[in-house]
């Protein structure tokens, strides 16, 4: 026990009297070393049945992935229990609860902390697990018994890092009053639901990695494999883009100055398994329709995977926000450090010495629709390499060459973006080269129309903008060319029959047109939002009116109230254009006095082409208020092209042929549950 | 109302920097100001540039980069200045030099690489499907069999 927490006991009842009645967290415990045995055996058991062509071995790993579920839900369940009882013998809810919270973030405080987000952490790696086992029939018995034994050794690594170094189920000896309540910032719905929606991702990728090593261990991979695997990082993908964008989004109305993307490492860490989760949906769809590249997707899963367990331990250890922070607590950095040399060293030895056997057969030329994909996957993986090197560089400077220097947004702004310029020029002719042989002139001719939109598009905003900004010229040009030829692409596929079959069209087809567009419509988002947005920062007398771009802003009054768990005070400001009223806006300063923290919530009219943005300051002497006011063009562009591509996964993963090729209807149900 | 104003003023604030007594009436100056701002790390803040920070040393070298800009000083001398004061960790855009080159060069070097890579695979399935079809000798020779 720390020598801060309080030591004194609720009206002088010893603690161990106190919470007979709630064995339940130490059910939850037991419950959590007994899922480390069973995932123990559905690691060992499976592997040697496999090897040795044991069948009732080989069965073993079904049963043993449920179980494992059941039992680390229930500890999960337990955990809850304890936070939305307030049961604050337990240390964990103590340091991250109080009574008074709304029970949405008591429940949310559940994942709002170390140790409880590495339960939910398990809980979803075996609940992937859980799946491929329920809903993987149709998977020969050896491969689906290697799969699920290396994703249950993921589990036993895991499970043994809660237990060993971040076990949340310690009590107290004698339960405090109340909590020291969640950081106020993660009070929130938008964050409440991110670490949710990352981790389903980060997780999900852990099964593209289990048919990876599984694959390279049977020394076989062909398109039948290809379309297992791609449910999977297809679903993962997209849980990792909503995840993303809710956490972007999230700073942008929270933080109080409408930014979208830090470039901070905790965010790259995300980042890169969403690039390369994107660079492994493009080539595992070339394995499935060509059988080509089959070596090279190996590789991306493995390194997908390993990008989602470097990412854990950049989150988990703190080292490279503070490594003085590293260096006085290293235990848990350390072993998870540990666990990802092992998995991702294992699997790269495993595939120096097996990928040669990974014949490929479809031969393709130098200009079709898989040298398009190569080019897409080299361009997404460098920009993730770019994104790494730029994350550990100060880690490595400050190690190796003893310099304490900073790699920040500029850095990533100079360096990452090329790529995605590149990546998105040429995109729309990629997308529709033909396969094995194309023709660039063809796509072409095909896409011109929607080449001259692009550049009409761009003149347009160059002009609006009065040539100040390239960004908008570019990032124009780029998203309405993206959109634009996702919109032929769909277009073409209806051949001379037209609309009528546009609603008859694959899923996979629309999948492609709708993520695609997404893009397109998150780059026009973000360039035009840094491009042409407006700030003003002043100080208003109550009641006075100040101008921003073409609104008028009156501060009508502020006033004190009372919320469940903080004080606030808050503004009252209308917005006019012109003769009319736009909005009226209420931003607010809030103050949480247990954890002793203020707040600021902006107050935001959202729109369709502009945001209006409002963030009220400290009080002044002579009574007048700090203020700052934004008109952010396109901001809700960015995240709608993130909704979009989610979409165009979501389309993708329900489409017909992949449940149906993959050989039998048990698949179709796969699809559905890795939604 | 009097106590909720009293606690706003002891804990640290939360709203981002600039603060509107900070900014330069010189609406160009200011402009060079931010700009300068947004390069600059604050050095006791978790990745914040100076112009968004609210640290009490963030406000200091904003007002450091302010009155240079007013005594008439280059964004470079100003960039200079404070990295002699602060160290190097204040540059959020890493100098080109020196070991940095490595950070620098890397995406344009792996982006060769990958290319390059990418081209002898190509290369070789591309060459792979020639060998799949008939050369020209291949196919007059079938068509003298088939016309024979």
């Amino acid at each position: 026990m720390r020598d801060d927490l309080p030591r004194f006991a609720v009206l002088g009842v010893p603690g161990s009297v106190q919470y007979t009645g709630s064995m339940i967290v130490e059910l939850g415990h037991f419950a959590l070393i007994l899922a480390l045995g069973v995932a123990f055996l559905q690691m060992v058991v499976p592997l040697v049945g496999a090897h040795k062509g044991w069948r009732n071995w080989m069965e073993l790993a079904a049963p043993a992935a449920a179980t494992q579920l059941m039992l680390i839900g229930f500890a999960f369940a337990a955990l809850t229990w304890a936070f939305l009882s307030s049961d604050f013998s337990v240390r964990l809810v103590f340091e991250n609860s109080h009574s008074a919270k709304p029970w949405l973030y008591k429940l949310t405080g559940v994942w709002g902390n170390h140790e409880g987000s590495m339960l939910l952490w398990v809980l979803i790696l075996t609940a992937f697990g859980a799946a491929a086992a329920l809903f993987g029939n149709n998977l020969p018995l050896p491969l689906k018994a290697r799969v699920l034994a290396v994703q249950s050794s993921i589990g036993v690594a895991f499970l043994a890092f809660i237990l060993l170094t971040s076990n949340p189920f310690l009590r107290f000896d004698v339960a405090p009053m109340d909590g020291r309540d969640l950081n106020p910032l993660l009070q929130d719905p938008g964050l409440a639901f991110h670490p949710p929606f990352l981790y389903l991702g980060y997780v999900g990728l852990s099964m593209a990695f289990s048919f990876a090593v599984a694959a390279l261990i049977e020394g076989k991979v062909d398109a039948a494999w290809a379309r297992w695997v791609r449910p999977w990082t297809l679903a993962a993908w997209m849980f990792l883009t909503v995840g993303i964008a809710l956490g972007s989004w999230w700073a942008y109305y929270e933080l109080g100055w409408g930014g979208f993307w830090f470039w901070d490492p905790v965010e790259n860490a995300s980042f890169m398994p969403w690039l390369l989760a994107a660079a492994l949906l493009h080539s595992a769809v070339v394995v499935e329709k060509r059988e080509a590249l089959k070596s090279w997707t190996i590789l991306l899963a493995i390194l997908a995977f390993g990008f989602s367990l470097l990412g854990t331990f950049i989150v988990r250890s703190g080292v490279i926000t503070s490594v003085h922070a590293f260096a006085m607590d290293p235990e848990r950095g350390v072993f998870i450090l540990a666990i990802l040399a092992f998995f991702v060293g294992g699997a790269l030895t495993l595939y120096a010495a097996r990928a040669s056997a990974m014949e490929s057969k479809g031969v393709f030329g130098m200009v079709s629709r898989e040298a398009g994909l190569v080019l897409n996957n080299i361009l997404l993986a460098v920009a993730a390499l770019v994104v790494f090197v730029g994350t550990v560089w100060p880690l490595v400077a400050q190690m190796l060459l003893g310099r304490v220097l900073s790699v920040g947004a500029p850095f990533f702004d100079a360096a990452f973006t090329p790529f995605m310029v590149a990546l998105a020029a040429v995109l729309p002719i990629g997308s529709m080269l033909a396969w094995k042989r194309g023709d660039i002139a063809r796509s072409l001719r095909v896409l011109w129309p929607a080449l001259v939109l692009a550049l009409l598009l761009a003149a347009l905003a160059w002009t609006l903008g009065t040539g100040r900004s390239m960004l908008a010229l570019v990032g124009t040009a780029l998203g309405t060319w993206i959109v634009a030829g996702a919109a032929t692409d769909l277009w073409q596929r209806t051949g001379r029959s037209g609309a009528a079959r546009l609603l008859r069209l694959p899923g996979a087809d629309w999948g492609k047109a709708v993520a695609h567009s997404g893009l397109g419509v998150t780059i026009l988002g973000v360039s035009l939002l840094m491009a042409w947005q407006q700030e003003d920062i002043r100080t208003v007398a109550l009641g006075s009116t100040y101008e921003v771009g073409s609104y008028g802003f009156t501060l009508n009054g502020v006033d004190e109230l009372d919320g469940p768990n903080y004080r606030t005070l808050m503004a009252d400001v209308t917005v006019t254009q012109g003769a009319s009223e736009v909005a009226r806006l209420f931003p607010e300063k809030r103050f949480y006095p247990v954890a002793a923290m203020p707040t600021t919530e902006a107050a935001i009219d959202n729109g369709l082409f502009r945001d209006i943005y409002v963030v009220i300051g400290d009080p002044q002497d002579d009574g007048s208020y700090a203020v700052r006011t934004y008109v952010k063009p396109f901001a809700n562009w960015i995240w709608g092209g993130a909704i979009l591509m989610a979409l165009g996964g979501l389309l993708s993963l329900g489409d017909r042929r992949l449940r149906v090729a993959a050989g039998a209807a048990k698949t179709s149900r796969s699809a559905v549950a890795a939604e | 109302m009097r106590g909720l104003v009293l606690a706003l003023l002891l804990w640290p604030t939360v709203l981002p920097a600039v603060e509107p007594q900070e900014i330069l009436a010189d609406p160009a100056l200011e402009a060079r100001a931010r700009d300068i701002s947004d390069g600059l790390r604050c050095p006791v803040c978790r990745n914040e540039s100076i112009d968004e920070s609210h640290a009490e040393v963030a406000r200091d070298i904003r007002l450091m980069v302010r009155e240079r800009l007013v005594a008439g000083d280059s964004d470079d001398a100003i960039r200079a200045a404070v990295v002699a004061r602060y160290g190097e960790y204040v540059l959020l855009r890493p100098t080109a030099d020196g070991a940095n080159l490595v950070l620098w060069l890397a995406g344009p070097a792996m982006l060769l690489g990958g290319l390059g890579l990418g081209l002898a695979v190509l290369r070789r399935r591309s060459a792979a499907q020639e060998e799949l079809s008939l050369s020209p000798e291949e196919k007059s020779r079938l068509d003298d069999l088939l016309g024979g």
